[in-house]
């Protein structure tokens, strides 16, 4: 099967400029939140917490803790999946009971992965509310899940992939909307 | 990683390649978080059936394998083979049949004689996890000894590693030795000649009958039981005779490097194969290991649990 790509639809200068827009919403909606916490989805929407926890970070003038969070071992499609996919670490130094966590992942889609991480996440403790944090909202849920901050939303048909593409692991900050072709 | 999962069993480390070592290896490090939580279980095995078959004594191995299961949510069954009906005659395999046909998922099985997890592994559709089989090969102790030592020197490839003891009963050995040389660790045995397996330098091992020379520039050094049952087969003149020549005491170990890891697969004979001054001290990982365990046997029954094809 062959992906065609259709269009580039977030450059790196914009993938930035939504950071820093979700980093203001986010401290806007948090005012007078104490215990803030970033956790991101593995693999990408780790590396996009880093950068938004650095990001508000430097807008607050405080460090705010972020974690990463491996799904896999939660995942509702283990006994169909051809072979076990690798389970990467949980990086969780921080305790997360009674604080306010964002969840970041790169893609909202279906919303299975964030049921996952939801249930993941509760298995650490008990957080005050968990926010989600997406850089694409590409639609077609499957769950009832939404965002609470969209870096963009794109409208896709399923036939569509949305690919984030993260320079600390793709080489390059992009977003592009491909097509498989059969 | 490169290499995927395949197989439906854990019988042995001989037959494993060095990617596959180094891929269960791999998931362990990402399972050792789970036991350091509050809640310490994930929901991965809900639902699958896991028989603790033991054919013989153990406490290590079967509330380890027993724990690991229990963390990853799965239903778990103890079979204790005093209380079953192979003691009215029935056959391993005929008991196998049975526990299979109540629709188990995996077979944990301790046996004393070397090859029987094989022979069911090729007859049953549950997954087989060898935790011991005679003096043949103890997969998830050799597994978590490396895990421990990787933990330890970020490295196997080119490390120095001594087993000190009975060579010939021990399954641990056997593990280690296959794992180890897959990984490309220099391995030296050590014991007395009543107790080396004839022709073992053919496993690519060095062999000493002077625990001088085992323990001088090892980097690791892995003290085995010496089954006191075994005592009375005149292996060796008597215990104290042992221990003055194979035991590792405090003054042995000022022959060792400074940063050398002290392990033992336990049970421990404190006073016999290793003085309590060495098993307790700083350079001792005996506890670490026990840890492990755990991570590793919850990573093995991940792989093992994802396999789709099975025996018809």
């Amino acid at each position: 099967m062959k992906i065609k790509e259709k269009a580039k639809v977030l450059d790196a200068e914009q993938i930035d400029k939504s950071l820093v827009r979700i980093a203001h919403e986010i401290l806007e909606n948090n005012k007078d939140v104490e215990d803030l916490a970033i956790v991101g989805i593995r693999t990408r929407g780790a590396i996009l917490a880093q950068r938004l926890a650095a990001k508000i970070g430097s807008i607050k003038g405080s460090l705010v803790p972020v974690g990463a969070l491996d799904i896999t071992l939660y995942r509702d499609d283990l006994t169909t999946v051809a072979e076990q996919p690798v389970v990467h670490k949980t990086e969780i130094d921080f305790d997360i009971h009674e604080s306010v966590i964002v969840l970041v992942d790169d893609v909202l889609y279906t919303g299975r992965t964030i049921r996952c991480a939801l249930d993941a996440l509760i298995d650490f403790g008990r957080p005050k509310s968990i926010q989600l944090a997406v850089l694409v909202d590409r639609g077609h849920r499957e769950l009832p899940i939404r965002a609470d901050y969209a870096g963009k939303n794109i409208p896709t048909s399923q036939k569509e992939t949305v690919q984030v593409k993260i320079k600390e692991s793709d080489g390059v900050d992009e977003v592009v909307v491909a097509e498989k072709e059969d | 990683m490169a290499v995927a999962w395949k197989r439906k069993d854990l019988l042995d480390l001989e037959s494993l390649s060095a990617e596959e070592i180094e891929l269960i290896l791999e998931t362990t490090g990402s399972f050792k978080e789970i036991s350091q939580r509050p809640i310490k279980k994930v929901p991965t095995l809900r639902g699958q059936t896991v028989v603790l078959f033991f054919f013989e004594p153990s406490t290590r191995t079967r509330t380890s394998f027993e724990l690991a299961a229990k963390r990853m949510s799965a239903d778990i069954v103890n079979i204790q083979t005093n209380a079953s009906s192979l003691t009215k005659g029935e056959t391993l395999k005929d008991t196998a049949r049975n526990i299979e046909a109540m629709k188990v998922n995996i077979i944990i099985m301790r046996h004393s004689c070397s090859g029987a997890p094989h022979m069911l592994a090729g007859s049953v559709s549950p997954s087989i996890i060898n935790a011991g089989d005679g003096s043949h090969e103890h997969p998830t102790q050799g597994l978590l000894d490396i895990f421990t030592i990787k933990e330890h020197k970020k490295k196997i490839e080119g490390l120095n590693v001594s087993i000190i003891g009975d060579i010939a009963h021990s399954r641990v050995a056997r593990s280690n030795i296959w794992g180890l040389t897959k990984l490309g660790a220099k391995v030296t045995v050590c014991g007395p000649a009543t107790l080396m397996p004839p022709e073992v330098e053919k496993l690519g091992v060095k062999v000493t009958y002077d625990i001088k020379e085992a323990i001088e520039g090892a980097d690791v050094i892995n003290m085995l039981r010496i089954q006191l049952e075994r005592q009375g087969q005149n292996l060796f003149p008597s215990i104290r005779d042992y221990s003055m020549a194979f035991g590792l005491d405090a003054g042995k170990m000022k022959m060792a490097k400074k940063d050398v890891l002290i392990m033992h697969p336990g049970p421990v004979n404190r006073g016999v194969e290793i003085t309590p001054e060495v098993a307790d001290g700083p350079y001792s990982v005996i506890l670490e290991q026990v840890t492990n365990g755990i991570a590793v046997r919850m990573a093995v029954l991940y792989l093992l649990s994802g396999v789709k094809e099975r025996v018809e």
